[in-house]
């Protein structure tokens, strides 16, 4: 989807703004907001992909004003009203109004070290890989409706592929439910000029990882 | 658009107000979740407990250090840093799809993602909110010297940047280059002179002067 998540090259949000010694969480309702959304996540009543896309499917306007954890509880909740886990008047009362459903696992305390390990990603190969270090590249115009992570930025551009990281879980497909779908992934590094025109610094060079679907020869 | 320093956003959110209106509703969601049995709030707090202790830059700082000081393992971590990373033994086993890359007087590497916030958790623990803002997001891919003087730092010209956007489940961290002075140091005292930023690529190590004797 073409979102204002999707913030590769715009210019309009001003400075960086670093802090010093900034603290892990800045309050204690951020630390209780990324465990619940562990513990949810480690439940496998979606995926990571599902829970990018619930994110990047907030209004514009929530998304750009509401700092990265507020985003992350008003995902969480909009996921489990999704899937009838918790229903709006529970929200509302901030009680249980009936019992919970099974879920496919629980993450209890002796499960914790398990579950802050990221699992792999990797998949065995259905198909030769297309393309090999070297070789020139196209990013395909594709403008998905659904979730994707090749950036508007690349989209048209020529680069060159720089590694073959293996086959990989295809966010595509996996975000909507239609399955893991692997595909062959790749470090696809452009030249800074190729994507931002003559006037970029002539020795910037930007790369992406591709999955090979968002991939032409060029 | 963090609440605690001044920013654009902040009016929108009067600060106090704000902060007690999600400290109730993320009470309320934990409560409704605790009761309907979905979570457990040990489990809760042992995750928290890893974020702030166990899992952070000291990880990372502790990698590079070694890599500085044992051509071997820069070698192997440079090749395959899942496996040299992991030979570390932190509490948290990094994930199998994390690359190091190597800053050299030619070739400065900054990371970034565009699309979210992917960010190398097991080495690097959560990232900042400078990492997830929109400034930094945005303008890393078109104008990084920009974002660099951000920071403070400027490059030679002659310096290539080379950003890698983490638009899939890659994870990136740089392998800064080690400050010159420190010939003979121990990894524990070379560790001190790396910090979260300069594996970001947003930063340097710290100078030799910079760590006590």
């Amino acid at each position: 989807m073409n979102g204002v998540h999707d913030m590769g090259g715009m210019q309009c949000f001003g400075r960086v703004a670093p802090e010093a010694d900034e603290p892990v969480f800045h309050s204690d309702w951020e630390a209780r907001v990324l465990a619940l959304n562990r513990a949810m996540g480690y439940a496998r009543l979606w995926n990571i992909d599902m829970s990018r896309a619930a994110i990047e499917e907030l209004p514009p306007e929530v998304y750009l004003t509401r700092s990265y954890y507020e985003k992350w509880l008003i995902r969480l909740e909009q996921l489990l009203l999704d899937r009838g886990l918790v229903d709006a008047e529970e929200l509302a009362a901030g009680r249980a109004l009936k019992p919970g459903k099974p879920l496919p696992r629980k993450l209890g305390v002796t499960d914790v070290a398990a579950a802050l390990t990221r699992g792999s990603f990797s998949r065995a190969p259905g198909t030769p890989a297309l393309f090999k270090e070297g070789d020139r590249v196209r990013a395909r115009n594709i403008n998905p409706t659904t979730h994707t992570r090749l950036p508007r930025y690349a989209r048209g551009h020529v680069g060159t592929i720089e590694s073959v990281r293996g086959c990989h879980v295809f966010p595509d497909t996996v975000a909507i439910g239609k399955g893991e779908n692997p595909q062959w992934l790749y470090t696809v590094r452009f030249d800074g000029r190729e994507l931002w025109g003559e006037r970029c610094d002539p020795s910037l060079k930007v790369s992406i990882d591709a999955f090979e679907p968002y991939l032409e020869p060029a | 658009m963090s609440h605690d320093h001044s920013h654009d956003h902040d009016e929108h959110h009067p600060h106090g107000s704000q902060l007690s209106e999600m400290q109730l509703r993320v009470r309320a969601l934990e409560s409704i979740l605790t009761e309907k049995g979905y979570v457990d709030p040990a489990a809760l707090d042992r995750i928290i407990e890893a974020y702030e202790t166990r899992i952070g830059p000291h990880n990372g700082a502790r990698a590079v250090a070694k890599a500085w000081a044992d051509a071997d393992y820069k070698r192997a971590l440079l090749e395959d840093a899942t496996a040299a990373v992991g030979a570390l033994g932190f509490a948290s086993r990094v994930g199998d799809h994390l690359v190091a890359v190597e800053n050299t007087p030619a070739t400065h590497n900054m990371i970034v993602c565009t699309l979210c916030s992917c960010y190398p958790w097991e080495v690097l623990g959560l990232p900042p909110t400078w990492y997830k803002s929109a400034p930094y997001r945005s303008r890393a891919v078109i104008d990084p010297r920009s974002v660099l003087a951000d920071f403070g730092v400027k490059l030679p010209e002659a310096t290539q940047i080379r950003v890698w956007d983490s638009t899939a489940e890659t994870r990136f961290m740089v392998l800064p280059m080690r400050p010159s002075g420190t010939e003979g140091w121990s990894e524990d005292k070379l560790a001190q002179l790396v910090t979260r930023d300069c594996m970001i690529g947003t930063g340097l190590p710290k100078s030799p002067a910079e760590v006590a004797p």
